[in-house]
């Protein structure tokens, strides 16, 4: 890789031996998948929850904050995903409180860093959303896909370790996403169905992902006839990049970059009505019992957080079945300003904030609980906790609260 | 080209010989293994139930979910991690976690690798050549 004057130095240990190792890291990935050079970037956005990091990541974070904050302090701002545990409500899900210590802990090397906790995965709704053609290191494949696909910024999927080292060298490998020639679709589909909820543009993801070969297959998405919002074409990335770890999307006539689209004769996948159902179906079981419904992944907006308020709002929640509900701290505090949070609890419905469900160690809180069925309008936690032991149903959000209110699965 | 022997894309890592465990699935750390007991816990998964302890694990591409680039180090310390990684294709965050984990990674074969190598193929790697060679193939009778 040709260094930059910058890089030389903190190659060198001028910086410190914090970046030089940073550095050093960032070099090995980049020759991995053939980077010249660097590129200088504007912000980091790190996942690096407990269950992801184990003692190991923790005692590694805990070693870099032992070094003189010159050295430690991050170059760029960089702001946390969503932790693994909420210390106000950790009880409630009975999640054990050596998880608690442990995310303490992690918590207080990230300070030592400089980090700012932001504690969401749904950064480009809250904070500093990206601009087009910014380069940035974003470390949760639902933000990535996101700030390439709706925003036309340029990150690739950085994990905790490649992402700290950015947000330490102020630069990343210049690579994949970083290229546009890398952004040019290539796999051509067409929507002979119209999407009419959340879990709806998360099936499609789910099923346009499944259908990537590999990270360097960018989909381009025809037959939407209309305007998306912000929170649909969330639950659609964040489903795409789970099922099939594709960091970019182009929809025809929504995102910004889909002049990128060069073939003139592509042969198109026709994605209709009956695929929708069939994704649907795929994930339903013999019987009507429930354990838990979960609205998370990606965690809620202000807005999800108010239409799930109206529809709980004077019900109550099955004694049988919980209801969780994860969003960024930031909102939960319009949401108690609003009246959302009061409306949601008062129904039952446990509020976590600056979590997400999967990450706070869901397989042992599935356990303490006795929860197996897992109920959700979210197509990538459908998709994740299937390797944690749950059997996952999904459906749109009104579904889901009809069914946590009458206490077993409603179709 | 002597013969077992296949090349893949410059990889990261040391050489290490061991066991294969080959699937023509796909792999993330956090979406399929059970990180405390070292199987695949995933039942979708073709390799679901079985341990990966120590094999060099043959798949075909990395899946979703950025976790396991701070997994692999994680479970490398534990003891309860596999030997080293095949794939057809990587993505970023399996590169990553093997930088960062030191386990060792080739991808991008002259052809499909979850075609060429068959569980219980004794394999050795060699990374900085993208080499990977078949010492002692499985008997198929």
């Amino acid at each position: 890789m040709k260094l930059s004057h910058k890089e030389l130095e903190i190659q060198s240990g001028q910086f410190g031996e914090v970046r030089k190792l940073a550095l050093e890291h960032q070099m090995q990935v980049g020759k991995f998948f053939d980077a010249q050079s660097f590129v200088e970037i504007s912000q980091v956005h790190i996942m690096a929850d407990t269950e992801a990091l184990g003692l190991a990541g923790i005692e590694y974070l805990e070693n870099l904050a032992q070094y003189p904050d010159p050295q430690k302090q991050v170059w760029v701002p960089t702001i946390t995903d969503p932790r693994g545990s909420d210390f106000k409500s950790f009880k409630k899900i009975k999640q054990n409180k050596r998880f608690v210590d442990l995310e303490k802990r992690a918590i207080d090397a990230f300070k030592q860093l400089n980090v700012m906790m932001t504690d969401t995965c749904i950064n480009y709704q809250v904070f500093m959303p990206p601009v087009k053609g910014e380069h940035l290191a974003f470390g949760d494949t639902g933000s990535s896909i996101y700030a390439n696909s709706v925003l036309g910024a340029r990150t690739n999927f950085e994990g905790g370790p490649s992402a700290l080292a950015a947000s330490l060298t102020g630069r990343t490998p210049m690579y994949g996403l970083h290229i546009e020639q890398n952004r040019i679709p290539n796999k051509f589909f067409n929507f002979n169905v119209r999407p009419t909820n959340f879990s709806d543009w998360g099936a499609l993801g789910g099923i346009i992902g499944k259908q990537m070969n590999s990270y360097w297959d960018i989909p381009i998405i025809y037959g939407i006839d209309y305007k998306p919002t912000s929170d649909e074409l969330k639950h659609f990335g964040a489903a795409m990049a789970s099922f099939g770890s594709t960091p970019m999307f182009h929809i025809a006539g929504v995102t910004p970059e889909d002049h990128l689209a060069q073939n003139k004769n592509p042969k198109m996948n026709n994605i209709s009505l009956s695929d929708l159902n069939n994704f649907y179906k795929s994930y339903l079981p013999k019987d009507d019992n429930l354990d838990v419904v979960v609205f998370a992944a990606p965690q809620l907006s202000l807005n999800e957080m108010r239409i799930l308020s109206e529809l709980l709002d004077g019900k109550k929640i099955h004694p049988k079945v919980s209801l969780l509900v994860c969003t960024p701290s930031a909102v939960k505090v319009l949401c108690d300003k609003n009246g959302i949070s009061k409306k949601i609890e008062n129904s039952g419905g446990i509020i976590l904030e600056g979590v997400c469900f999967y990450n706070m160690h869901a397989r042992e809180i599935g356990e303490a609980n006795g929860w197996k069925r897992l109920m959700s309008n979210s197509a990538k936690i459908i998709n994740i906790l299937g390797g944690y032991g749950y059997e996952t149903i999904l459906n749109s959000m009104e579904k889901c609260v009809i069914s946590a209110c009458q206490g077993k699965i409603v179709k | 080209m002597k013969e077992n022997v296949y090349f893949g894309h410059i990889g990261i890592g040391e050489p290490v010989k061991g066991e294969a465990l080959v699937a023509d699935d796909n792999f993330s750390a956090r979406y399929d293994l059970d990180r405390i007991n070292g199987n695949f816990s995933r039942k979708s998964h073709k390799l679901f139930n079985q341990s990966y302890v120590n094999k060099i694990l043959v798949l075909n591409v990395a899946k979703g979910g950025v976790a396991t680039a701070w997994m692999f180090r994680s479970m490398k310390i534990s003891k309860i991690c596999p030997k080293a990684l095949l794939l057809n294709f990587a993505n970023p965050i399996i590169a990553q976690g093997a930088a960062h984990a030191n386990l060792p990674l080739i991808d991008r074969f002259e052809s499909d690798i979850t075609k060429i190598i068959k569980s219980g193929d004794i394999i050795k790697l060699f990374p900085k050549e993208g080499k990977v060679e078949i010492l002692n193939e499985k008997s198929t009778n």
